[in-house]
């Protein structure tokens, strides 16, 4: 379980706050105006920003003294997913050994996990020679071997045309039902709140309100909701 | 403020390592030379007339170069033709045509039995004379006219295209461009790029060797050389010296104030479109401006390439084992220079705080103020007690070339690792790429441009170096350029020429091979 606990984001003159927990397994997508702080907290819990005040706990531990490379969470940005000079196949290794010196039972794990994402012969390519879905496929693909059991997507599918991001959805829905990861999405889409996550946390006007059921939120949206949705 | 949670590594020690180093080669060789040196009243005469020179020199040199670079770079600015983006480039090349072979150009086209005067001879004129004052200024502005073409043409470029187009919407003239548009540019860019060309004319050594000397004719690097190397009068050398750093460390802050011309300039490729220019004067006075800056530019050198071409063959093997030795040099400058620019600049990005980076940064340029002479002056002094300094002098060649080269290799590599960090910096820390790894698999491979541009200029700079070497070197341990330097006295003019031109072969060779290796198959 995610639990925020009084947790403060100060920066300049921004401020974040969260008090709220997401429990293991859940699939929850963060929504709210842009500038509204969405990627400030994904960035607070992946460990790029301290906090202000207050703690950030995985299963009761605090993450505080954790770099961001040994928290239990795999984290997908906005675009810069991969690394433009290293091939599918390495990108996707990284997950394993951030030196990439993998032994051959790893490399078969790269490849089986490309083919997994639909990318079979696909690991010698770079990025440049990639689609933008297949780009995301890779990035999948990374954090699929990585294993970690908090997932955090910071709209990395939001470069996507509609029916492309719908097959990537579809393919992490897949994805979270073999591996049991919890998930916290970041969206600007309504709609991909509704389609792949059964609750949602709402940021807007300095909080990131505690999550609650999707179809409810919706059903009755808040003032500030409503105001964002127009 | 939030601040960043990712620890600093060890390897971001070698960081303070390199900028400890800076310090002991610059402040620490100038602490050296000032135990040694005498007080004021030491001061004789002739030091202070090298003391006029300098200025002077300097700034004739500033001057001229810049009143003669506008006409060129506004002809480039407004000119569209066959042969531009060939003379943009060639531009670029004085920064690393060794100074020597480009002196011994000019006195094949300028000195007393050279091209110039043999023309004047057949209208009955007196030969040109290029020793003193006109020589010193003369190859100054050589070297200093493309540099400040280059800068002037950058700021000319960076008029945006609206302005001269909402000039042309509203009849503006040439003359209305010229006081509405061009004049102000200038007025902003001129004084730093004079500043600058300044400070390169003050601390200039191989010019001042081979063209100047004497009463008249003396700078300060100059007497701190013969100081050094005549008289062996350490503490004479350690007050020209301490002299000199102040000087330099001085106009190099007024540079620093004044503004900063932006670096290498990328993007000088391309004209503004004009409506002011079509009159056949203008484009005339372009032409000939441009013809004129073309034969001065490249004359000295086309004469070296005949006159060396034939006396390659017949060179010395004496040349030929400096030239193995410059080599050498070379490339241990280049190895040094690029592992000193980027543990700092690594340091500089991790710090992240822009006053603790700027000052980390800092550190690199210090190298600027420090004259190559006062700083081998004091390695010299340091050395002394502990071996023949002789015996070194090609590892100390190497490390004072690297400290030179410093400033450029940071430029060029510190807003790289800005950009990587910036763009890949995150997904590198969420996958936890630290220390070695991220250097090999994250920094190295998205730095090779840089760093094959870094050290292809660290090691041409080194290749055609002609200054503290000049103060070790005893004649088994002769760099080429030293070892052509001596053909010249020696007035083996013809065996220079030859020496000229494998040494201008080497440096261009040295700055392709790391420059191009740093492009081919590069995924940026």
């Amino acid at each position: 379980m995610l639990t925020l606990e009084r947790l403060e984001i100060v920066q300049d003159d921004f401020c974040l706050t969260a008090d709220l927990s997401v429990p293991t397994g859940a699939r929850v997508a963060v929504i709210g105006p842009s500038g509204a702080g969405k990627s400030t907290l994904l960035a607070a819990i992946a460990g790029f920003l301290k906090p202000g005040s207050g703690k950030i706990l995985w299963d009761g531990v605090d993450l505080a003294d954790l770099p961001p490379g040994e928290r239990p969470l795999s984290l997908l940005f906005q675009d810069n997913n991969l690394f433009p000079h290293l091939s599918a196949a390495e990108n996707v290794g990284l997950g394993l050994r951030s030196d990439l010196r993998l032994s051959s039972s790893q490399k078969e794990a790269v490849s089986n996990t490309l083919e997994r994402v639909g990318l079979k012969g696909f690991g010698n390519r770079k990025p440049a020679a990639l689609s933008g879905g297949q780009i995301a496929r890779v990035a999948l693909a990374r954090m699929i071997l990585r294993q970690k059991p908090l997932v955090l997507l910071d709209e990395p599918f939001g470069a996507l045309g509609p029916a492309l991001k719908g097959e990537m959805l579809t393919l992490l829905a897949d994805l979270l039902d073999e591996t049991g990861a919890t998930l916290l999405m970041v969206s600007h889409d309504p709609d991909d709140a509704v389609r792949i996550s059964s609750q949602t946390i709402l940021v807007a006007e300095g909080i990131a309100h505690p999550p609650i059921d999707t179809a409810t939120l919706f059903a009755n949206p808040p003032d500030a909701l409503k105001r964002y949705l127009g | 403020m939030a601040k960043r949670l990712v620890p600093i590594k060890p390897v971001y020690g070698l960081g303070a390592v390199s900028a400890a180093l800076i310090l002991l080669l610059t402040l620490g060789t100038l602490a050296a030379v000032v135990t040694r040196a005498e007080g004021v009243s030491a001061l004789r005469p002739a030091d202070w007339a090298a003391l006029r020179f300098t200025l002077w020199q300097a700034f004739l040199s500033a001057s001229l170069s810049v009143l003669l670079a506008v006409p060129v770079a506004r002809a480039l600015a407004r000119r569209q033709f066959f042969g531009r983006s060939a003379l943009v480039t060639l531009l670029g090349a004085p920064f690393i045509l060794p100074v020597i072979v480009a002196v011994l150009g000019l006195l094949a086209v300028f000195g007393r039995s050279g091209i110039l005067s043999t023309m004047l001879g057949w209208v009955g004129l007196p030969p040109v004379h290029i020793y003193g004052l006109h020589g010193v200024v003369l190859a100054h502005v050589f070297f200093n006219i493309p540099l400040a073409t280059r800068l002037i043409l950058q700021g000319w470029l960076a008029i945006p295209a609206e302005r001269f187009r909402l000039a042309a919407s509203l009849g503006f003239d040439n003359a209305d461009i010229q006081r509405v548009l061009e004049w102000p540019m200038l007025r902003a860019v001129v004084p730093g790029i004079f500043m600058v060309i300044f400070l390169l004319c003050m601390t200039s050594f191989a010019v001042v060797l081979a063209l100047g000397g004497g009463p008249k004719a003396t700078t300060l690097e100059l007497a701190i050389y013969q100081a050094f190397r005549f008289d062996f009068d350490l503490g004479k050398a350690a007050l020209l010296a301490v002299i000199q750093f102040g000087l330099c460390a001085v106009v190099a802050v007024i540079a620093w104030r004044v503004a900063t011309p932006a670096g290498m300039g990328a993007g000088l490729d391309r004209t503004v479109e004009r409506w002011d220019t079509s009159n056949p004067v203008l484009r005339a006075q372009d032409f000939t401006v441009l013809v004129f800056a073309k034969l001065f530019l490249l004359t000295p050198l086309v004469v070296i390439f005949l006159k060396g071409a034939g006396a390659v063959w017949t060179l010395p093997d004496v040349v030929w084992w400096s030239a193995f030795r410059s080599v050498l040099v070379a490339l241990g400058s280049a190895a040094l220079a690029i592992s000193l620019a980027l543990s700092l600049a690594l340091l500089a990005v991790k710090l992240g705080q822009k006053r603790t980076a700027g000052f980390v940064e800092g550190f690199g340029y210090l190298t600027i103020a420090a004259s190559p002479l006062v700083v081998g002056t004091g390695l010299f002094i340091m050395i002394f007690p502990f071996a023949r300094p002789s015996d070194l002098a090609l590892p100390v060649t190497a490390i004072v070339n690297a400290a030179m080269s410093l400033p450029f290799a940071l430029r060029a590599l510190s807003p790289a690792l800005r950009d990587i960090e910036n763009d890949f910096g995150r997904l590198a820390d969420s996958l936890g790429l630290s220390g070695w790894s991220r250097m090999r698999l994250l920094i190295l491979p998205r730095m090779r441009r840089p760093l094959g541009f870094a050290a292809g200029l660290a090691a041409a700079l080194s290749m055609g170096d002609l200054g503290v070497i000049a103060l070790f070197a005893d004649p088994e341990s002769a760099t080429l350029p030293l070892q052509m330097f001596r053909l010249m006295t020696a007035y083996r003019m013809g065996d220079a020429a030859g020496a000229a031109l494998v040494l201008l072969a080497l440096s261009l060779c040295l700055f392709w091979v790391f420059d191009r290796g740093g492009r081919v198959d590069a995924d940026t």
